[in-house]
């Protein structure tokens, strides 16, 4: 029969084109960087769902552009094409078949969910703390690092927690992604395989400089990362000691730039989220209800600690976050920084 | 057109000028104040551009149509904005507040957002919208104003006819993406390399937060333009069960279009067309006419939609049963199912924001009480039905004109007509998705992934449908412009729906969310499913509305220069947000090298933005020397054709009578519609 000899060709043509579309995007290569141990279970199934878009695709457009070149109106011919109204049988089965598929799209998808949650009870836990506009990582062992240093072949659980709005962690090479709320703690697991240096970067739109909110993070053996901690701990232990009851300004500029002060209180006069720290120190600031204080050590010591207790005119109430996990030592800093700023 | 209104266009185009200029000085003053100095600098601020383009587009309609109807409307609305916000300010003087605040262009906050409400009801009872309603409360007759009005000065006022609103909205939809279009361009032109060279942070972040809401008014305005004009005829009706309501769902979508527009003149806003709190309870008064704007906007989809559920439901021809209704309409009542009962949540979840900026209810601040990812859950209880919105009048729109050109029934038609309803069923269950990596409740996502997936199966009926109705269909030898369009339409689509289920699956989803990626996806589903199809309409109906037929050469020129250049662009989108390109920035690290992937993309973006150029040109040139098209052009069975074009004013001179199916060509001597007198 004539039909069933297009039947024959389309299921061929079908199958060629699936093959070849599917390997010319194999071929072009969709992923990053394979680096965490959840990225395995992530590509396996997107590379089966490449593999069923390249079947669909080829299923509506191989008849679709063969109808229009083998069927299309003859020359001279006026009249209407064969009379179809429809046919019930296929309707069920281009119903039926597709709704087999997403099921089993959704029992693959659910075991794959569990694949890459994993929990592992020896994970090492790192605070993640995202703020306008950067990413400050709290180590258990007592230090504060705006690298994400991270120890190959070993789960680690970020607990994360954002100051001020949204923001999302992304290691496009880990693949997985998980938003930062304020005032929930949100977890993130991952197991990184490959040493290298890459990048965290935000993937939920967090106001201005939303674009440059990265920061370094870098995957090495687990040797050197116990070296990398045990460097740092001695370091800010040192730190502390010698900034016992000794401010430094050096210090204070350095929190100014990682503890995300930044982002709000400019250095040169220009009106931000929050007030200009130019000639703060000593000045007399109007408050929001009407009265004056002198911005003298104190009073500067409660806006970090307490931002809520004054208001400055013309800004926002309880706009800023809590500082208070800043040591007495790290605000003294500060101070000694806002000193400086003439 | 006659003499005297092609002086008036020479005399609007003056307007336009003089009102360009006028209102960029006045952005510039503005920004002069509120800074306390001036800089020359000033004079190449976008928000002042923005404020002289509104100002400019205003003083045109002045020049074209004097002080009357959409003019007066918009001069009440400043005088209503201005009235409010001194009412509100006169009000916090009495309080004892500060009246004023030169951060926020002179009035403070509250007044602004009072001031818009109060200038979208001047603007309403400005431009007429409201007058009938508020006669019959006195107790005056009304007249039919279909019978008074002619000419193409009545675009311009309110109009009661179904077939001069559809038109109505259609072109300001057109206006629309073409605002919406030129953020795109402006920012496009950002990415085009990695660094910044055109935009700052915050204008980069203000004009692609439009982009998306400017496009969204641009797509409800245009399907409720190719909706009102078609279904009164399609099921033989007089016009739409409301016409007054049915002016004034149009009429409310003015002032929020300025409303939205104005919120780039008045500090913009960073929060992209999500306003995500916290981030949108910071951001600038941009926000919250942003705000407002949706707020009204979402009465016109409203109140549209069930007007149309009510002239479907109630002005049927004779005999025109439901599944002898032509396909189309089922498409427009499915949206419509979806408009008139999801809008509500992203008015309210808008409102609750602006609520918690103007009031300080903490509705979404946890520290209070509240909490974000609420926020998130309201607001795509719409904003994800709403793609769906967009969509089934486009895919109906594919449905109905492919039997026409191919010469064979629609195959399966009542398996189309129901995987409509089941697409806005399912539509409604899976909102979660966009929130898999939100913070909610981890074991939430599974359902929602379940949920997601089963969309593509009525979504799968329609395009086996199409290719079993393309199968062996004739099509006519020189392919003509509507058909380009509809073949281009399924094309994109059919891209768009199958890059869908890794974002529905969870584990993948978790790398593809709020990448471009998904820009990518989201731009096919909706030029695939609108943009293509709505144009498919214009080059379809054209002839309908005007008796003239849009150039084929011109249109061909189209559709071949936007459709590669699309391709190109949305799949470099996906191919860099899979290499790890994030959404909605506004520059990107170019240790990625993905410079010259956006180069493309801006180069395509340009090309996409020429071609509809050339539409607009198509328009002018084919309305003034067209091919003279009053016949049945297409050889189409729907009622709609069964009439001369451009059609009469009340539609059918004749009432008629169907008497058969809406789709059997190729089955001689069956008829659809019949004329009654003629029985």
């Amino acid at each position: 029969m004539r039909g069933n000899r297009h039947f024959v060709i389309i299921a061929v043509l079908i199958g060629v084109m699936t093959v070849i579309s599917y390997a010319g995007l194999n071929w072009v290569g969709l992923m990053p960087v394979n680096a965490s141990a959840q990225a395995g279970p992530i590509d396996w199934l997107f590379d089966l769902e490449i593999k069923l878009i390249a079947f669909f695709f080829s299923v509506v457009m191989v008849p679709l552009v063969y109808s229009l070149i083998v069927f299309r109106q003859k020359e001279g011919d006026e009249t209407d094409a064969v009379h179809i109204e429809g046919h019930t049988g296929l309707e069920i089965t281009w119903t039926v078949i597709p709704l087999v598929i997403v099921i089993a799209l959704g029992v693959i998808g659910a075991d794959n969910l569990r694949q890459v949650r994993a929990v592992d009870p020896q994970a090492i836990e790192i605070k993640v703390v995202g703020f306008q506009w950067g990413w400050r990582f709290e180590y258990p062992d007592g230090f504060v690092s705006n690298e994400l240093y991270l120890p190959a072949n070993q789960q680690v659980l970020l607990k994360m927690e954002s100051q001020d709005v949204l923001h999302s962690f992304w290691v496009p090479e880990f693949r997985v992604k998980q938003d930062l709320v304020p005032g929930l703690v949100t977890e993130y697991r991952i197991t990184p395989i490959k040493e290298g240096a890459y990048k965290v970067r935000c993937a939920e739109l967090c106001g201005t400089s939303h674009a440059y909110m990265e920061s370094p993070v870098i995957v090495v053996g687990q040797e050197k990362y116990a070296a990398w901690v045990s460097e740092k701990a001695a370091a800010a232990k040192a730190e502390a000691l010698a900034s016992a009851g000794k401010p430094d300004a050096k210090r204070g500029e350095k929190l100014y730039l990682e503890s995300g002060c930044k982002a709000c209180h400019s250095l040169d006069g220009a009106k931000g989220v929050g007030p200009t720290w130019k000639a703060l120190y000593n000045s007399s600031v109007k408050l929001a209800d009407g009265s004056s204080v002198s911005s003298d050590d104190a009073y500067i010591t409660e806006s970090i600690k307490m931002p809520g207790a004054k208001t400055v005119e013309g800004y926002p109430a309880n706009a800023m976050p809590s500082f208070s996990y800043l040591t007495d030592g790290q605000v003294a800093d500060l101070v000694e920084f806002i000193k400086t700023l003439k | 057109m006659t003499k005297s209104s092609s002086r008036g266009f020479q005399s609007a185009l003056l307007f336009l000028v003089i009102g360009l200029v006028a209102g960029t000085l006045i952005g510039v003053i503005l920004h002069t104040l509120t800074t306390g100095k001036f800089e020359v600098a000033y004079l190449m601020d976008l928000p002042s551009w923005m404020l002289g383009l509104l100002v400019g587009i205003a003083a045109f309609f002045y020049g074209l149509i004097g002080y009357t109807g959409l003019v007066r409307g918009l001069v009440w609305q400043v005088v209503g904005t201005l009235a409010g916000a001194l009412l509100v300010s006169g009000i916090r003087f009495l309080l004892g507040l500060p009246p004023f605040d030169l951060n926020t262009f002179g009035f403070t906050e509250p007044a602004w957002v009072t001031g818009a409400i109060t200038g979208t009801l001047a603007f309403l009872a400005g431009v007429g919208a409201l007058t009938d309603w508020y006669m019959s409360a006195l107790g005056h007759p009304l007249s039919d104003e279909h019978e008074h009005q002619h000419g193409w000065q009545r675009y311009f006022g309110v109009s009661l006819d179904h077939k001069v609103i559809g038109i109505q909205y259609t072109v300001t939809s057109l206006l629309m993406l073409s605002i919406g279009g030129s953020f795109a361009l402006i920012f496009r032109t950002e990415l085009s390399q990695s660094g910044l060279q055109v935009l700052s942070l915050q204008l980069y972040n203000s004009l692609m937060s439009l982009h998306g809401m400017v496009m969204i008014v641009s797509l409800l305005l245009g399907i409720a333009g190719v909706i009102n004009y078609l279904v009164p005829m399609m099921i033989g009706a007089k016009d739409m069960a409301f016409p007054r309501l049915n002016a004034f769902s149009y009429w409310i979508a003015i002032p929020a279009a300025v409303l939205l527009l104005s919120s780039l003149a008045l500090g913009g806003f960073d929060t992209g067309w999500t306003g995500y709190p916290p981030l949108s309870v910071r951001a600038p008064l941009g926000m919250s006419m942003f705000f407002v704007g949706v707020w009204v906007a979402g009465w016109s989809s409203i109140l549209g939609a069930l007007n149309l559920i009510v002239t479907m439901l109630r002005l049927r021809a004779d005999g025109m049963i439901a599944f002898k209704m032509p396909i189309f309409v089922w498409a427009a009542t499915a949206t419509s199912i979806i408009s008139l009962t999801a809008t509500q949540m992203i008015g309210l979840a808008f409102q609750l924001v602006l609520f918690q900026r103007l009031l300080g209810m903490p509705f979404f601040d946890v520290a209070k009480g509240g909490n974000p990812i609420l926020f998130q859950h309201l607001f795509w209880f719409y904003s994800h039905p709403v793609v769906y919105v967009f969509v089934l009048p486009g895919l109906g729109v594919i449905s109905e004109l492919l039997p026409v050109f191919v010469r064979k029934p629609l195959f399966g038609y009542k398996w189309v007509a129901m995987s409509s309803l089941g697409i806005a069923l399912v539509g409604f269950l899976v909102w979660a998705h966009h929130m898999f990596s939100s913070g909610m409740n981890e074991y939430l996502r599974v359902p929602f992934m379940y949920s997601t997936l089963l969309v593509a199966v009525p979504t799968g009926v329609k395009f086996f449908s199409w290719v079993a109705t393309l199968w062996q269909g004739k099509l006519t030898r020189e392919l003509p412009t509507p058909m380009l369009f509809v073949l281009g339409g399924i094309v994109v689509f059919l891209l768009g729906g199958l890059t869908g289920p890794p974002n529905a699956t969870v584990s993948t989803d978790l790398h593809l969310t709020d990448t471009y990626f998904i820009v990518g996806h989201f731009h096919d589903t909706m030029f695939g499913g609108y943009v293509f199809p709505f144009f498919a309409a214009l080059y379809y109906w054209f002839p309908k509305a005007t008796g003239k037929r849009l150039n084929e050469k011109l249109g061909k020129l189209h559709f071949w220069l936007m459709t590669p250049s699309f391709l190109v662009m949305t799949l470099f989108m996906m191919r860099v947000g899979l290499l790890g390109m994030r959404r909605r920035i506004a520059d990107y690290d170019p240790a990625l090298s993905f410079d010259p992937w956006h180069l493309a993309m801006t180069i395509s973006a340009f090309l996409i933005a020429i071609s509809i150029c050339i539409f607009f040109y198509n328009v002018y040139i084919s309305s003034k020397k067209g091919e003279s098209a009053t016949g049945n052009i297409w050889k189409s069975r729907s009622p709609e054709w069964q009439v001369p074009s451009p059609m009469p004013v009340h539609n059918f001179d004749q009432e008629i009578k169907i008497v058969g199916e809406p789709y059997d060509y190729g089955l001689a001597g069956s008829v659809y519609v019949q004329i009654k007198s003629e029985e």
